[in-house]
C-alpha cells in the first residue's frame, strides 16, 4: 500500500510499491496488520491484540490501528 | 444419501450420541444440493443438547514469532521464511487486553504463545499475567502454550487456568503430512494431562490444510474420542513463506458441511468457529452460526485480524441468540 511520496515498499509483501501488482497485498490487508515499514522494508514488530494491532519499526517509530 | 440425515435424527439429535466416523463421512459426503437440510439438524442438535446461548472468545497473543516447530499452517514458525517476527507483550497490555474482551462481553480471554512448550521465563508472565487479570477484569482465563510437563499442568489449575487449549490440528494420518517436529501422541500426552488436572480441554484443528475427506471424518471421530469441552474449528488462511502458503482456501460450502458434520459427531461439545472464517465464508459464517457452532472469537487472531467484535455481537442479536453469561462457578 503506498501512502505518500516516502512510501516505497509494500507494507504488505517488502516489494517495491511503486512497481509490481500489489492488488492482491491491498484486499489481504483488511485482514492483516503491515509486516514491512513501507519506508525502508524492514520487517516490523507487531502485535496484534483483540481490538488493534502496533507495527514498530526500529527507523521509522511506531504504526498503530488507531 | 438422505438416509443418513435420518439416522442423524434418531441417533444423535434424538438420543445424543454423537456419530462415528464412518457416518461422519457418510455426512461429508452429502451434496450441496442437502447442505441446508445438513446444517438445519446439526443447528437443532446443538439447542436439543446445548441450548441456544453463544460462547464469545477473546485470544491475544502473548508471545508472538519464533517458535521451534514446523506446523506448515503457521506464520508463527521460526524456521520458515515468514514476515512475522518475534514479539512480547507486556502484562499491562494484556490486561488491557484482557478488559476489551470483557467489554464486549466475552466470557472467555484465552492468552497464546508460540512455543513446542512454556520455559520459566514464559511461565513468569503467565503467573504474573493471569493474576494481574483475576484482579482487575471479570473474565475466564485460557491458556494455549504448547506441549506442558506434568508440574506446569499443575501449576496452570492450581493458578485458575480454567481451560487449556492444545490442538490435535489434523487426523492423526495426516499429521505428518502437517508437523515434523513433534508427533500426535506428544500433542495427545498433553491433552490427557490437562483433562486429568481438572481443566477444561479445548482441542481443535485447522480444516482445508490438504486433507481428503476421509481423514476429515477421521479427525472428528479422533477429536470425539477425547471428549473435549470446547472444540475450536479453524480454517486454512494461507500464510506467506509457510509450505502450505500457496494452498486456496477452502470453499464454503466444504467448510459448512464440515461444521454441521462435527457438530453431528459431538453433539454436547461448544463447537467454535476460529481463524479463517472471514476468508473462507464470509456472510456465510452466519449460516455456520445456524449449523451447529455455538461459539465465536470476536476481535482479531493472533496474527491476522478478524471482522470487529461488535459486527459478530449484531449478528447474534440479530439471530436472537443470547450470549453466555459469565458464571465463576471454579
Ligand atoms: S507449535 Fe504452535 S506456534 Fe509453533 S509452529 Fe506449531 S502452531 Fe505455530
Ligand atoms: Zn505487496
Ligand atoms: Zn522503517
Amino acid at each position: 500500500m503506498v501512502h505518500g511520496a516516502e512510501d516505497v515498499f509494500c507494507d504488505r509483501c517488502g516489494a517495491d510499491a511503486t512497481t509490481g501488482a500489489h492488488a492482491d497485498c491491498v484486499r489481504a490487508r483488511a485482514l492483516e496488520p503491515p509486516r514491512y515499514c513501507s519506508r525502508c522494508r524492514r520487517r516490523m514488530i507487531v502485535q496484534v491484540t483483540p481490538g488493534g494491532w502496533t507495527a514498530r519499526c526500529a527507523e521509522h517509530g511506531t504504526h498503530a490501528s488507531r | 444419501m438422505t438416509q443418513i440425515l435420518d439416522v442423524a435424527r434418531t441417533q444423535v439429535l434424538g438420543r445424543g450420541i454423537g456419530f462415528d466416523e464412518a457416518q461422519a463421512a457418510r455426512a461429508l459426503g452429502l451434496p450441496d444440493a442437502e447442505l441446508d437440510a445438513l446444517l438445519d439438524l446439526a443447528h437443532d442438535v446443538r439447542l436439543k443438547w446445548c441450548g441456544d446461548e453463544v460462547e464469545v472468545e477473546g485470544i491475544v497473543s502473548l508471545k508472538t514469532g519464533g517458535c521451534p516447530e514446523d506446523c506448515h499452517f503457521c506464520s508463527q514458525s521460526g524456521l520458515f521464511d515468514s514476515p512475522v517476527r518475534s514479539a512480547w507483550l507486556d502484562v499491562p497490555s494484556l490486561v488491557r487486553a484482557a478488559r476489551e474482551t470483557a467489554a464486549t462481553g466475552a466470557t472467555e480471554f484465552c492468552i497464546v504463545a508460540a512455543v513446542r512448550g512454556p520455559d520459566e521465563r514464559l511461565m513468569q508472565q503467565v503467573r504474573e499475567g493471569v493474576a494481574a487479570i483475576a484482579a482487575e477484569v471479570d473474565i475466564n482465563v485460557a491458556c494455549s502454550l504448547g506441549m506442558l510437563t506434568q508440574a506446569q499442568v499443575d501449576e496452570l489449575a492450581a493458578i485458575g487456568v480454567h481451560r487449556y487449549n492444545h490442538n490435535l490440528e489434523t487426523a492423526r494420518s495426516y499429521f505428518p503430512d502437517v508437523v515434523s517436529t513433534h508427533s500426535y501422541e506428544e500433542r495427545l500426552d498433553t491433552c490427557e494431562m490437562v483433562r486429568k488436572a481438572g481443566m477444561e480441554l479445548c482441542c481443535g484443528g485447522i480444516l482445508g490444510m490438504g486433507e481428503t475427506v476421509a481423514q476429515r471424518a477421521e479427525f472428528a471421530a479422533q477429536l470425539a474420542a477425547l471428549a473435549p469441552d470446547e472444540v475450536p474449528l479453524n480454517f486454512l488462511n494461507p500464510r506467506p513463506g509457510t509450505p502450505f502458503g500457496d494452498q486456496q482456501p477452502m470453499s464454503a460450502t466444504d467448510a459448512l458441511r464440515a461444521v454441521a458434520t462435527f457438530r453431528l459427531v459431538m453433539p454436547r461439545t461448544i463447537l467454535r468457529f476460529a481463524g479463517g472464517r472471514e476468508i473462507t465464508l464470509g456472510d456465510l459464517a452466519e449460516r455456520g452460526v445456524r449449523g451447529g457452532v455455538n461459539a465465536v472469537i470476536v476481535g482479531n487472531y493472533l496474527t491476522t485480524l478478524g471482522r470487529p467484535a461488535s459486527e459478530d455481537l449484531s449478528m447474534l442479536a440479530d439471530l436472537k441468540m443470547p450470549i453466555k453469561a459469565l458464571a465463576k462457578d471454579l
